[in-house]
């Protein structure tokens, strides 16, 4: 049932664009697909390996800078940024894994938001290299929005996949066994940094291709908005957590939510509502988070599986043990 | 070199603001040891109290502190009551659950300041806004200088809260160790109400103290999280004397900064002193990184 | 050459010597107790082995190579597995996955990993509670998940930190069986244990110390009778 849901989800994505026509739809369903690949590459580090990065918006930033870059210093294609891109986050992501995986908890969240505001606060008045507060603007490739939707859901199907395909291997063992004990996964054989390292660098590649891709998309880049804490890296994290941390259709489904409430306010319902509904979004987002984090830790798939019982890995119910939480 | 002394004197009295800011966010860390991303929000609302008071009732911004502080320690007490508590009960795959809270309550306060008041730049311009005096050839900044001492007195009065009084041991007591607090019959509940309530009402005090030389808009709040949480892990968590060094350090590294290398920097020379003690100087921060 | 060897094992936390010229050695097949009271320093003595303290002064030798100075995880991956005083599941994984995490130490190959995973829990009788979440488990289970995540990292030298405490006499009992089984599979132990008559069934030599020193080495009934040691649970007369 839930494997044939699944399909559906899938098919029903991959056939959309010849379904609707209408521009701003499509524009929505890609920059959710965009959101899922983010959504997922924080979630591998944070809901599956614990380290909850509050600043995500570094990658997401470097990815759109390089691809950026690529055509107003290089001369080049900005779709070579689609390249650069990844593995320049992955740089970053390196940079930032050796500073910060020496620090536990708070510091480790504390670290990684003061390295992305430095950065933000460095592309703005970096003039030379990044245009600073003016940001890159560059020319679309495409006209429609399809070759767009297509991409982007192949980067986000890509994405899933390879952290689905992580998850099952000993990388996600290793990843989840560092999130619920770290000492005693040291004494397993387990080397945190290292493997705090590797599901950083693989989180922050997918962000990077997110921002390469987002850049190519729109176009137009400003060091604000995608160096932005909360417009990046805090969203990240709704992203994740409103569809359920720690689980692999948790970002997907939580970006889909996410992308979809903001323009419901953002166009105050369609238009349906009076039009002071469209400034208070934002206020949305934060009630959201309160809600959720209160009433629904584990997000919306998380506690449909509380519900339903799908989706689960244990294959027996077990009778109350699970429910002690 | 008198510019350079100019420029010290300017850092170190703001630098007494920023302390207020931090002992606030500090108190905050060592008792519930998680960072309070609504903190510079919870200071813009104070500002925005006085605000009020002074454009429609005429109090003077000084005399608004007495509205402002225990406003904001109800605010503080409640936001830890209904929404930071509940969640010690629950089991999230996110250990840092209550921080994301306070980034919901931040973005909250932000959005309800901006539908009362929209996005406007406001600031309260006193009689005495610019007015200075001169020391020798230092000018000194009438506001700034007495914001300076009222942050110094506030300060005095909250080391003696918690070195004196019941509560105040409460408090430092369940900052060392919840549960053995807790065993000594400490109603650990009340004291992170308390606690909250107390970090808030010195983030109130220190915006307060800031506007009649500040502007105030609702993104003010976010850029001061950030400050509150550099100074906090300068001087290192849950240190009340470590939080007022690191408001002066980062009130002087700001504004030498922005007269010697960059106005535009100013903001990422926190932020770079910040990534370099938690670096480099492991050792005052050595028992935090291992939590 | 010693199987396994502690030389003039110090460590300070600060002022405090938690640890003080310790010195042993423990002989491959055997069954070694570190016994001692409350706060003795028994638990900091198997921090030190793996690595998870860095060592004041002294050395730890395993099959002739220094373990001091090595991280935590490099010390497993030389075949030194340990339990927890205060146990340590990964609560929001299975039983098998907790196991299987352990196993992967010595495979990258997760069907590798899954089949040594069941099979190292079949050893420790624990077939029925594969598939239950770490975090419902009871103490007993949980001590015994312990012991057979630290065998599925294949050690040579097992450290066993107070795996009996808190159950009832029938787990003690199985614990006891459990742990001779596992010795007899050929590897050494090293067991800290309060109650007595699981140290006095199981050890072959015994090490008691107080105040983080030696207070005196020797087979069991030579520990039980000895003065010392009598005086260092019960204090003086």
């Amino acid at each position: 049932m839930a494997k044939y849901s699944k399909f559906a989800a899938v098919g029903l994505l991959l056939a959309f664009p010849l379904l609707v026509s209408s521009d701003y739809y499509r524009h929505i369903m890609i920059l959710a697909l965009m959101w899922v690949v983010i959504g997922s590459s924080w979630n591998l580090l944070a809901g599956y390996t614990g380290q909850i990065s509050f600043g995500h918006a570094i990658f997401f930033g470097v990815g759109a800078y390089s691809a950026g870059l690529c055509t107003t210093k290089l001369g080049i294609s900005a779709w070579w940024g689609m390249l650069i891109g990844g593995p320049m986050a992955m740089l970053f992501g390196f940079v930032l894994g050796a500073i910060c995986f020496r620090l536990r908890g708070t510091y480790f969240n504390l670290a990684t938001l003061a390295l992305a505001e430095i950065l933000r606060l460095v592309a703005k008045s970096w003039v030379s290299l990044t245009e600073g507060m003016m940001g890159i603007l560059t020319i679309q490739t495409f006209r429609s929005k399809v070759p767009y939707y297509y991409l982007a859901f192949g980067i986000a199907a890509l994405c899933v996949f390879a952290i689905w395909a992580i998850i099952r291997s000993k990388w996600g063992y290793y990843f989840v066994a560092i999130r619920e004990d770290q000492d005693a996964a040291e004494h397993l054989g387990i080397s945190a940094f290292r493997y705090k390292s590797i599901s950083l660098l693989v989180s922050s590649f997918f962000t990077g291709v997110a921002g390469a891709f987002y850049m190519n998309y729109m176009g137009f880049i400003d060091p604000d908005v995608v160096f932005s804490l909360y417009y990046i890296s805090i969203m990240a994290i709704l992203v994740a957590i409103i569809g359920g941390a720690g689980m692999i259709w948790g970002p997907p489904v939580g970006a889909f939510i996410m992308v979809l409430l903001q323009e419901l306010f953002r166009s105050a319902f369609f238009g349906y509502l009076p039009k002071w509904i469209s400034e208070a979004h934002a206020m949305a987002f934060g009630i959201l988070v309160i809600v959720v984090i209160r009433f629904m830790a584990n997000g919306v798939v998380g506690d449909w599986v509380k519900l339903s019982g799908l989706f689960t890995r244990q294959k027996a119910p077990i009778p109350s043990v699970t429910s002690g939480n | 070199m008198e510019m350079f002394i100019q420029m010290l004197v300017a850092g170190i009295l703001i630098g007494g603001i920023y302390a207020l800011i931090g002992l606030g966010m500090t108190l905050i860390m060592g008792v519930m040891r998680i960072i309070n991303l609504a903190h510079g929000q919870l200071m813009m609302v104070a500002m925005y109290i006085t605000y009020v008071l002074y454009f429609y009732l005429g109090i003077d911004p000084y005399f608004a502190l007495l509205v402002a502080m225990p406003a904001l320690f109800l605010l503080g007490v409640a936001i830890q009551k209904y929404f930071l508590n509940p969640l010690l009960k629950i089991d999230s795959i996110i250990p840092q659950n209550q921080i994301l809270m306070t980034v919901g309550v931040g973005i909250v306060l932000t959005e309800t300041i901006r539908f009362i008041f929209r996005s406007d730049y406001k600031s309260v311009k006193t009689s005495y806004s610019s007015a200075t005096f001169m020391i020798g050839n230092i000018s000194w900044n009438v506001p700034m200088f007495v914001a300076f001492g009222l942050a110094v007195a506030l300060t005095a009065g909250l080391f003696i809260f918690l070195l004196k009084t019941d509560a105040g041991k409460s408090v430092r007591a369940t900052a060392q160790n919840k549960d053995a607090a807790m065993i000594m019959g400490i109603n650990a509940d009340w004291i992170t109400q308390l606690t909250y309530g107390l970090g808030a009402a010195m983030a109130a005090a220190g915006g307060t103290l800031l506007l009649p030389i500040y502007y105030l808009f609702p993104d003010v709040g976010s850029q001061f999280t950030l400050k509150a949480f550099i100074i906090t892990v300068l001087g290192g968590m849950g240190s009340t004397v470590g939080a007022i060094v690191g408001g002066i350090v980062l009130g002087i590294a700001e504004t030498l900064g922005a007269t010697y290398i960059s106005m535009d920097l100013k903001d990422a020379f926190g932020m770079v002193i910040f990534v370099v003690v938690l670096v480099f100087m492991p050792g005052g921060l050595k028992e935090l990184t291992k939590v | 050459m010693h199987f396994f060897e502690v030389r003039r094992l110090t460590k300070a936390f600060g002022g405090l010597i938690a640890v003080n010229d310790l010195t042993f050695q423990v002989e491959e097949g055997e069954i070694y107790g570190l016994i001692g009271p409350n706060g003795s320093g028994k638990t900091t003595v198997f921090n030190l082995i793996t690595g998870f303290y860095p060592i004041t002064s002294g050395a730890v030798l395993f099959r002739g190579k220094q373990l001091n100075g090595i991280p935590t995880w490099k010390v497993c991956k030389e075949g030194v597995g340990r339990t927890f005083q205060i146990v340590k599941p990964l609560r929001r994984m299975t039983v098998l996955e907790n196991v299987m995490t352990s196993a992967f130490c010595r495979t990258s190959n997760t069907h590798v990993a899954r089949d040594k995973a069941l099979e190292v829990l079949h050893f420790c009788e624990m077939d029925k509670k594969i598939d239950f979440p770490a975090k419902g488990l009871t103490i007993g289970d949980r001590k015994r998940m312990e012991i057979a995540r630290a065998l599925a990292t294949a050690p040579k030298l097992l450290l066993l930190d107070e795996t009996m405490a808190g159950l009832t006499p029938q787990e003690q009992y199985e614990g006891v069986e459990l742990i001779k089984k596992i010795r007899k599979s050929g590897i050494t132990i090293i067991i800290v244990e309060h109650i007595m008559h699981v140290i006095m069934n199981l050890c072959d030599r015994i090490l008691c110390i107080n105040y983080g020193q030696e207070i005196v080495k020797g087979s069991p009934s030579e520990v039980a009778n000895n003065q010392a040691v009598i005086e260092a649970y019960l204090g003086k007369e």
